[in-house]
C-alpha cells in the first residue's frame, strides 16, 4: 500500500525555490505522525533537474526522485504532470505536497486528476489522522475556514507560503532516477517566454513583511515613503484597489479579493480603510498593523496594533525608528 | 469556433456567511446568489471572441448546480451567448471539484468545443481546480489565471499571458484548449435590455445523469474522495492596541513592540 509523503521541488530560475524547505517542514509533521518517509520529487529537463538536485539533496528527506525528460525544459502542465505521475508511481507515495504557488496551483490540480488523487488547495493546515490528510482551508473569500479529510488512494495538498518554518539543512538524500515517456501530442501547449516583471524582491505572495498603501498616498510618488519603510524592512510593498484603480500602483501589487492573497507575519496597512474586499487578502497575517487617520477605520478592527494620525508624518518616523534599531542591534 | 463557458452561481461577496446548525454547511438563509465575478470575464472574453472573428462561432454557457443556476445561465444569455446547458441531477449532489469536473468533461465533450473558458476560480470554495481538471479529462492544453489572449487569425494557437511570482508567463497551446480567467482580461459587459428579454425566452438545455457515459458511483457525493469534517469560524484576533502620542513616539512605541512583543522584526 502507498505509503510516505513526495514533496514536489519547485524550481525557479535555476534553484529550489524556498516554499520546498516549507514543504518539507510540513511533510515531517505528517511523518512524525506516522504518514511515512519523505521525499522530493524534481521535474525538468537534465540542466533545470541537476542545478536544483544539490539542494534538494541537502534537505532532510530520505530520497530524491528526479524526472528528467528534454520535453520539460519549459513548463508545461501536460508533460509535468506526466512526469510528476511517474514519481508518484517510482516513490508509491500517499501525500504528495505542492506549494500553493502559481506553478502549484496550475501543476497540482492537473496532476490530481491525472493520478486519480484528491486534491485540497491552499491549505493553510494539515494533519495526519487515521491513515489519511486531514486539512483546513480558508473558503468563501476567507470569511470561513473548512475542515476536510481525504480518502483516496494518493492524497494531494497545495500550502500557503509562510504556515511553516523551513526546515533546515542535513540531509544526504539518495537519488532516485525517474524513467519519463512522452509521446508526441502529449504536450499541447507550454510556457513560451517569461517576461519579467519584479525588481528582484519577493512577491507579495511570498513576503513576510509587506507594507501596503491606500487611495491616501495620493501620487505614485508618494508610494516611496512606503518605498523606504519596506527597504528598512525587508518588505515588499502592496496596495488598495483604490490605490490601484487610482494608477498610483500596478495591478500586480493589488492585495485583496481581486488582487492577491497573502500571508506574511507582518502586514502595514497605511491609509486603508479596511474593507471586506482588501481584508479577505491579508487578514491570515500573523501580525497586522494600521496606520489612519481616521480611529473609526474598520481596518482598526482587525488590526494588531493601531496608530492613529497622518501617515506622511508616521510612515517616516517608523522608517526612522527601524534604522535606529538596525544602527543599534549591529 | 465553438467556445463554452463555465458559469457558476455563487454567494455575492457581500454575503454575511453562517455556519449551518450541523456545522457542515453553510446556512444558505440570506444569501444573493450572483455568477462568479470571474466567470463574467469569460463570457465577456467569448463574446469579444466571436465579435472579433465575425464568423459562424458560437457561446455556450454551461452550469451545473441546483435550480438557481438557471439565473447565472439567464444572465450569460442575456449578456449575448448563444446557448445555454443546464447540468442538474439529485446523483450531482454533493460532489467534490474532481466529480464535478467529471460530470462537465462529459457534458461538454460532445460539443467538441475550441475553446473552453472558465474563472479563476469560484469564490465559494476558491478550489481553482475545477476547470484544469476537465482540462486533464479532455486532453487539452490549459492556461490559468490568464489577464490577456490572443487568438491566432487561423484559429489554431491560443496565446495567454498568466502573471507568476516576478513575471508574466506566455503560455502558447494548440487549439482545442481552456482557459481560466483573470481580473484584467477585459471589462464585462452588463445586459442590455433586449438581451434581457430575448433570454427570458431562450430554452435552456437540461442534462442529466442519464444523458451522459458516467455511473451514479463516479459523481456526486458517491463519487468523492474528499468529505467535509466541518466549518470554523475563524478565530478571533485579539483586540487591538493603539499606540499614542505624537508620530515620533508613536513611530518608536511600535517598532519596541514589533521587536519585543510581537517578535516579528
Ligand atoms: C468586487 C470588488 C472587488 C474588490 N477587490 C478589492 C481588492 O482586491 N483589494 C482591495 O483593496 N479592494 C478591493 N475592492 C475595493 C474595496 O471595496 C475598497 O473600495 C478599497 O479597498 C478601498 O481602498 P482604500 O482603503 O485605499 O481607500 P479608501 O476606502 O478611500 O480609504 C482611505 C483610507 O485612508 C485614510 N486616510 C486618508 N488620508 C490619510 C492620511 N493622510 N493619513 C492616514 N490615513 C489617511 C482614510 O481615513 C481612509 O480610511 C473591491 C471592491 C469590489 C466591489
Ligand atoms: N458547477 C459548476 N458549473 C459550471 N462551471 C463551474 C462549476 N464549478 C466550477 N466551474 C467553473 O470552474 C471555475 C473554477 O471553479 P473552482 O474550481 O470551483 O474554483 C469557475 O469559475 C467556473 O468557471
Amino acid at each position: 500500500m502507498a505509503n510516505g509523503i513526495l514533496v514536489y521541488g519547485e524550481v525557479r530560475d535555476g534553484s529550489l525555490k524556498a516554499i520546498t524547505k516549507e514543504l518539507v517542514a510540513a511533510a515531517a509533521h505528517l511523518s512524525q505522525a506516522g504518514a511515512g518517509p519523505v521525499s522530493i520529487a524534481l521535474v525538468g529537463d537534465a540542466a533545470t533537474v541537476d542545478a536544483a538536485l544539490p539542494a534538494a539533496r541537502a534537505l532532510p528527506v530520505a530520497t530524491v526522485y528526479a524526472a528528467r525528460h528534454a520535453e520539460l525544459a519549459s513548463y508545461s502542465s501536460q508533460g509535468y504532470a506526466i512526469a510528476l505521475q511517474a514519481a508518484i508511481k517510482a516513490s508509491d507515495a500517499k501525500v504528495v505536497l505542492f506549494g500553493a504557488t502559481a506553478l502549484g496551483r496550475d501543476l497540482s490540480a492537473r496532476a490530481a486528476a491525472r493520478c486519480d488523487a484528491s486534491l485540497f488547495t491552499d491549505c493553510t493546515e494539515l494533519v495526519w489522522s487515521g491513515g489519511n490528510l486531514r486539512v483546513k482551508r480558508p473558503v468563501y473569500s476567507g470569511k470561513v475556514i473548512l475542515e476536510l479529510e481525504s480518502t483516496a488512494g494518493v492524497q494531494m495538498a497545495s500550502i500557503r507560503p509562510n504556515i511553516f518554518a523551513p526546515a533546515g539543512a542535513g540531509g544526504s538524500a539518495e537519488v532516485a532516477e525517474v524513467a519519463v515517456t512522452i509521446a508526441d501530442g502529449d504536450i499541447r501547449g507550454r510556457v513560451k517566454e517569461i517576461v519579467r516583471t519584479s525588481t528582484g524582491k519577493k512577491d507579495l505572495t511570498e513576503a513576510e513583511i509587506i507594507v501596503s498603501g491606500g487611495r491616501s498616498l495620493k501620487s505614485p510618488d508618494n508610494f516611496k515613503i512606503l518605498d523606504e519603510m519596506a527597504e528598512a524592512l525587508g518588505a515588499t510593498v502592496g496596495a488598495s484597489r483604490a490605490a490601484v484603480d487610482a494608477g498610483y500602483a500596478p495591478h500586480s501589487m493589488q492585495v485583496g479579493q481581486t488582487g492577491k492573497v497573502v500571508n506574511p507575519k507582518l502586514y502595514f496597512a497605511v491609509g486603508i480603510s479596511g474593507a471586506i474586499q482588501h481584508l479577505v487578502g491579508m487578514r491570515t497575517s500573523k501580525v497586522i498593523v494600521a496606520v489612519n487617520k481616521d480611529e473609526n477605520a474598520p481596518i482598526f478592527q482587525k488590526a494588531d496594533y493601531g496608530l492613529v494620525g497622518d501617515l506622511f508624518e508616521i510612515v517616516p518616523k517608523i522608517t526612522e525608528a527601524l534604522k535606529k534599531l538596525h544602527a543599534s542591534s549591529h | 469556433m465553438k467556445i463554452v463557458v463555465l458559469v457558476k452561481s455563487v454567494p455575492d461577496t457581500e454575503s454575511k456567511i453562517k455556519i449551518g446548525a450541523d456545522g457542515t454547511s453553510i446556512d444558505p438563509q440570506g444569501l444573493k446568489f450572483i455568477m462568479n465575478p470571474y466567470d463574467e470575464f469569460a463570457v465577456e472574453e467569448g463574446l469579444r471572441i466571436k465579435e472579433r472573428l465575425k464568423d459562424d462561432t458560437t457561446v455556450v454557457a454551461v452550469s451545473m448546480g441546483p435550480e438557481r443556476a438557471v439565473e447565472v445561465l439567464r444572465t450569460a444569455l442575456a449578456m449575448g451567448a448563444d446557448d445555454a446547458i443546464h447540468v442538474s441531477d439529485p446523483a450531482f449532489e454533493g460532489g467534490d471539484a474532481q466529480a464535478n469536473a467529471r460530470v462537465l468533461a462529459e457534458v461538454i465533450r460532445p460539443l467538441s468545443p475550441d475553446l473552453i473558458l472558465g474563472g479563476k476560480q469560484a469564490i465559494d470554495y476558491d478550489a481553482a481546480q475545477v476547470c484544469p481538471a476537465i482540462a486533464e479529462y479532455l486532453g487539452m492544453p490549459q492556461a490559468l489565471i490568464v489577464s490577456e489572449l490572443k487568438i491566432s487569425d487561423d484559429k489554431k494557437v491560443a496565446t495567454a499571458r498568466r502573471r507568476v511570482e516576478g513575471g508574466d508567463e506566455m503560455v502558447e497551446m494548440t487549439l482545442p484548449a481552456l482557459v481560466t480567467c483573470e481580473k484584467g482580461l477585459n471589462e464585462p459587459r452588463y445586459a442590455s435590455l433586449p438581451g434581457i428579454m430575448k433570454a427570458k425566452k431562450k430554452e435552456i438545455k437540461k442534462v442529466g445523469l442519464a444523458d451522459l457515459p458516467l455511473k451514479a458511483e463516479s459523481v456526486g457525493a458517491a463519487g468523492s474522495k474528499t468529505k467535509v469534517v466541518k466549518y470554523h469560524n475563524l478565530p478571533e484576533r485579539p483586540p487591538v492596541k493603539m499606540i499614542a502620542g505624537d508620530a515620533a513616539a508613536q513611530a518608536a512605541e511600535l517598532v519596541r513592540l514589533l521587536r519585543e512583543e510581537a517578535k516579528v522584526i
